[in-house]
């Protein structure tokens, strides 16, 4: 076991766990913050996908003795800004869920796209939201409304 | 245009090493010169050979691809979950390579890191749109190209191979998922920096095809 | 297990046991669905197929509850998994109650005898069944609360019921007086429940019918939506399990001492897992030193006597039985007919198909907390009633002592309706271990990728004698594919040896052939199989739809024309048809001006009640099908809620393009999975899925039909249809490795 002074959502928290242990098992079960999700545990599916000091990040791969002094946020935060606020509200607009078990990661991965790239071009979308997996695969009305969050961050 | 220059850089340094004893032994002298170089240009190859036998290994082309994707393991498969290249090789946002290759290796998750993860420019390509290696004489070519290659010459070829943290990577490339060790270059990396040195001193010559 | 007389390897031995065990596990709670049921109780019967059920009596205040701050809480009979029923069944309700739909809220409720599927007896979720047989029953209930609302409302006023009229949560009286429905709960609870009611008609609808946006939809987006893996009690512990490679192989011993070293780790202990098998828990106060400890385990495997079974054996074995003769699932005509058809005159056609996995986005998981004389349990199922019973068996309790809690889950596509509960009785056996303690079971994606319960392999053998109009004469067509119903309590609607999830779609095609001859060989295999979103349509309709696209083809006709023309002129076609006429219309514009490169393909289906048409636009890049455009069009009957089936169906065709990935497949080598994750069994991501699908609905009044399954059967052979016309290859082994 090893202590750890985080960044989480501009909040400083700290945990006690084993330096192997990845981002977000110390989110989910340590924190208590289950909004980031646990889909695949090998980076292939996007559904933990947080920002880690600003870089879109599969926190299921990355051990916490990596992590550093970045800064992390999280879905439950992401909102905070106006690029997640939109995102987020343009997710509910265009009624994308199903399952939603995904959504975190695609919203995560959704907000660092256009926080790079304001007016994303067909294949910007499928590029960098091309690593999440959505098993309902609402991909259609995630290109919506990823297009519809930059339509009104405009 | 390439294997102009390449002959260029091989007859400085043949000239800067090798020029002054040459004009002062006269005739004699110059075809002894001319019989060591060749056999200098022959040690050279042989090393680059070997150097080449590391560029080609996983660890190293796997970074080198020619497509608008890396590939990952032993095999060489397409990197899964769609990774892409980006416009400058580090992936695009939202999917950067650092969205999972932190600054080094992530042993209990399985995941290789390295200072500045990224993909080598397609000028550094050293292999065909069908993801096979090119051949020896293409990859020393793109090497030695200083138009393709950052502008470096012999001696910077060197310190890279010698110190750039992506290089050394292929020398700790960390543990599989599964825990166990990844496969390392056929040889050591005091070897291949030897096999460097000895290439850059014969004039990093490069195999004729 | 089956009555197949067809055997490609012996049974295992201990698998009798096992059976023994479910149907005594089970038997009690299944009593319903034997007596009431037994033709309906199976994935892919049509409703129209459904005999007349007894009237049920269901009391509202198990479904619905007003509070006095005039909320509407609406219990959802069944779980949640983004099929969208925690709308709708909440919005069928909420529209006869004439309630605030800003003030509804749904919440899944537990099992219970109450919450039963009106029509198959149990609590579940399968056969797309939810609104087709929840309509009518949540429909009475909000009718029935309103009509003791207003009872309330017309007693306080001292007016006549029919004096009163209602509109968004609120009684308005003959003299413009006016109460919440909040005002009146209390007193409308005293009401009696009144016998029968009157349904408004449809022209009064102010929900059904209607695009209603999602219950779960911000939840769901900002991360405080609860699944049941996000599940965290007091003193809670998680497990994981180290299963056997090959199904059935026991514990012969094993080393623990590593593992127990990993900080947090509570207890290592064996316990039975499916198939007869048994396999080494790790209990920690957390995941990852479970994983950890997991992987740190040496376990020494007893597979003595269990079958290793081998996808490319099978396929061989498969396509051996695929030449004679199985079980008769359908004969119509003379059955000698294809023997006399002239060489040039026949098509003939194998096809095989591999395992597929369901994994859901959210891994298998759920809690068990015992507490000697009761237990808790909290799990994303679709079997309640089994998996309720399961537990109470394994932790030796009356089910009444077992309180079960419906969890919404993250994706399912079949595979949270498990007949032998082995999720369920896994959780249990470890839960008993910790009195008093709560324990999360969690499945990593590498035992979901392994852990079987797969879509069965098949392998379809159709010989085609094809007439002088073009048409179809003669049709024998054999299926091989492990039977999903037998040894389960299912295995009761199997008739004569024929599981019908294996033929449907083939054998009651709309197609009128005239010498039609379709028969089945149920061989055995130490695989678990299961239901996979739309089940044996998932195998029938890619073989029905290429194959008529391809007679098309061969007869010079339009693929459209051409169905038409064999769809046997009958009422029960009438859905299959509308849904092709109305693509036909909606794709016209587009398919007729395709750029250089692009080629459209078509299927038709229909499944579970419901018919689908769908025409796709394809291009090849990087040897992979590019897909521009699908255009679905669906009768569904009455369309409760048109944004819920355009989702389903725009969602549902990239589902069903699971099949069509490279690395779409499971192979099995020497009894064990080649895949290990989403980095080998690779699912559809974006650059997979149609660019855009436009979705469009036949407009009808008739009784609704579901939604969840009937997308994924046309999508596959429509692109493969369109490839073809590229190639002028066929296609007849997924997943399409190369196009």
């Amino acid at each position: 076991m090893a202590k750890y002074q985080l960044n989480v959502n501009g909040e400083r928290r700290e945990v006690s766990v084993d330096p192997s242990t990845p981002l977000l098992w110390v989110l989910r079960e340590d924190l208590k913050m289950t909004g980031t999700k646990f889909g695949c545990g090998i980076s292939a599916c996007g559904a933990c996908t947080v920002h880690v000091a600003g870089v879109a990040t599969r926190s299921c791969v990355l051990p916490i003795a990596l992590l550093g002094e970045r800064p992390v946020v999280t879905i439950e935060a992401v909102a905070q800004d106006p690029v997640g606020r939109a995102v987020q509200d343009a997710w509910v607009e265009k009624d994308v869920v199903q399952c939603g078990y995904c959504q975190s990661g695609q919203i995560m991965s959704a907000v660092a796209l256009l926080k790079h790239t304001p007016k994303p071009t067909d294949t910007n979308i499928d590029e960098s939201m091309g690593g999440n997996v959505c098993r309902c695969a609402t991909y259609v009305r995630i290109r919506e409304a990823v297009r519809a969050a930059a339509q009104k961050l405009k | 245009m390439t294997r102009t220059r390449v002959a260029g850089l091989f007859v400085a340094v043949l000239f800067c090493a090798f020029g002054a004893w040459a004009f002062a032994s006269g005739s004699r002298a110059g075809a002894l010169a001319a019989q060591r170089s060749a056999g200098r240009r022959a040690d050279g190859l042989a090393a680059w050979e070997q150097v080449y036998g590391v560029l080609t290994h996983p660890r190293c082309i796997n970074c080198h691809t020619a497509t608008d994707y890396p590939q990952q393991g032993d095999e060489r498969r397409r990197h899964f979950a769609n990774v892409v290249r980006g416009p400058d090789g580090h992936g695009v946002p939202g999917l950067n390579c650092a969205s999972c290759h932190q600054e080094s290796n992530a042993d209990s998750t399985g995941v290789p890191g390295g200072h500045n993860w990224h993909l080598a420019p397609l000028s550094m390509k050293w292999q065909d749109a069908n993801d096979r290696p090119l051949s020896s004489a293409a990859v020393c070519r793109a090497v030695t190209d200083r138009s393709k290659n950052h502008n470096m010459d012999g001696p910077k070829l060197l310190k890279h191979h010698e110190e750039e943290a992506l290089v050394l990577w292929a020398w700790q490339p960390g543990r599989r998922p599964d825990g166990t060790l990844r496969e390392t270059p056929p040889i050591t990396h005091a070897e291949f920096v030897n096999a460097t040195r000895r290439w850059v001193e014969a004039g990093t010559p490069c195999p004729a095809r | 297990m089956t009555n197949s007389k067809t055997k490609v390897e012996a049974p295992r031995p201990d698998r009798r046991s096992f059976l023994r065990a479910t149907a005594t596990a089970a038997g009690g709670l299944l009593v319903s669905l034997y007596l009431n049921n037994a033709a309906t109780a199976q994935e892919g019967v049509k409703p129209e197929q459904i005999p007349p059920q007894p009237k049920k009596e269901y009391p509202p205040d198990a479904f619905v509850r007003v509070t006095p701050d005039n909320k509407v809480v609406i219990q959802v009979n069944r779980l949640e998994f983004g099929q969208g029923v925690q709308t709708a069944l909440p919005l069928i309700l909420a529209d006869e109650l004439d309630a605030d739909w800003s003030q509804v809220v749904a919440e899944l409720a537990p099992a219970a005898d109450v919450y039963k599927d009106p029509l198959f007896g149990i609590q579940m979720v399968g056969g797309s069944g939810s609104i087709a047989h929840s309509y009518q029953q949540y429909r009475e209930l909000g009718a029935k609360t309103r009509a003791m609302l207003v009872a309330a409302a017309a007693a306080r006023w001292n007016v006549a019921p029919d004096k009163c009229r209602t509109a968004s949560s609120v009684v308005h009286g003959p003299a413009g007086q006016s109460l919440k429905y909040g005002e009146l709960a209390a007193a409308a609870a005293r009401q009696p429940v009144p016998k029968t009611v009157r349904l408004k008609e449809p022209s009064e609808f102010k929900l059904i019918g209607k695009k209603v946006k999602r219950l779960d939809s911000r939840a769901k987006c900002d991360g405080s939506l609860k699944f049941g893996i996000d599940l965290d009690l007091p003193g809670m512990l998680v497990a994981v399990v180290a299963r056997p490679p090959v199904w059935g192989a026991k514990v012969k011993r094993f080393d623990d001492r590593a593992a127990r070293a990993v900080e947090g780790v509570r207890e290592v202990f064996e316990i039975p897992v499916t198939r007869g098998g048994t396999g080494v828990a790790v209990v920690a106060d957390k995941f990852w030193p479970a994983k950890r400890a997991r992987d740190l385990l040496k376990i020494e495997w007893d597979d003595a006597g269990v079958e290793r079974a081998d996808s490319a054996k099978l396929f061989e074995q498969y396509r051996q039985l695929a030449r004679r003769a199985g079980l008769s699932a359908a004969a119509r005509g003379d059955a000698k007919a294809i023997e006399r058809v002239a060489p040039a005159d026949l098509l003939v056609a194998e096809y095989e198909f591999p395992y597929l996995p369901h994994a859901p986005m959210e891994p298998l998981n759920t809690t068990v907390r015992f507490d000697g004389d009761a237990a808790e349990v909290w799990a994303g199922s679709q079997f309640q009633t089994l998996d309720h019973a399961a537990v109470a068996e394994v932790l030796s309790l009356k089910p009444e002592r077992v309180t079960f809690h419906t969890e919404m889950a993250g994706g399912g596509f079949g595979r949270r309706a498990v007949p032998d509960s082995h999720v369920q009785r896994e959780s249990a056996a470890i839960a008993k271990r910790f009195k008093g303690t709560p324990v999360k079971l969690v499945w990593s994606r590498e035992d979901d990728i392994r852990g079987g319960y797969y879509r069965p392999m098949h392998v379809h053998r159709v010989e085609i004698g094809v007439g002088r109009d073009g048409l179809p004469d003669a049709w024998r067509h054999v299926v091989v594919g492990q039977s999903i119903l037998a040894g389960t309590p299912f295995a009761m609607m199997m008739k004569d040896g024929v599981d019908n999830s294996a033929v449907e779609g083939v054998n009651d095609t709309h197609y009128a052939v005239p010498n039609f001859n379709v028969s089945v060989h149920h061989p055995q295999v130490n695989v678990p199989v299961l239901w996979w979103r739309s089940v044996g349509h998932t195998h029938s309709a890619f073989v029905m739809e290429t194959l008529i696209e391809e007679l098309a083809t061969r007869a010079k006709m339009d693929p459209i024309a051409y169905r038409r023309r064999l769809i046997r002129p009958e009422p029960e076609a009438k859905k299959l048809l509308s849904a092709l006429d109305l693509m036909d219309e909606k794709s016209a514009g587009w398919r007729n001006r395709l750029p250089k490169g692009h080629a459209v393909g078509f299927a038709c289906h229909e499944s579970f009640g419901t018919g689908v048409a769908c025409a796709a636009e394809v291009s090849i890049r990087n040897k992979r099908p590019l897909i521009h455009r699908v255009t679905v069009a669906v009768n569904c009957g009455l369309a409760v809620n048109p944004l819920t089936v355009e989702s389903q169906f725009q969602a549902g065709v990239g589902f069903g393009l699971s099949q069509l990935m490279a690395g779409g497949a499971i192979t099995l080598k020497d009894g064990v999975v080649e895949q290990r994750n989403f980095d080998t069994y690779v699912p559809p991501y974006m650059p997979d899925a149609p660019v855009a699908v436009d979705v469009h609905i036949v407009p009808s009044a008739d009784a609704p039909t579901g939604c969840g399954e009937p997308p994924v059967p046309v999508i596959s052979p429509a692109i493969v249809n369109a490839l073809t016309k590229l190639t002028g290859k066929r296609y007849r082994t997924l997943p399409l490795v190369a196009v």
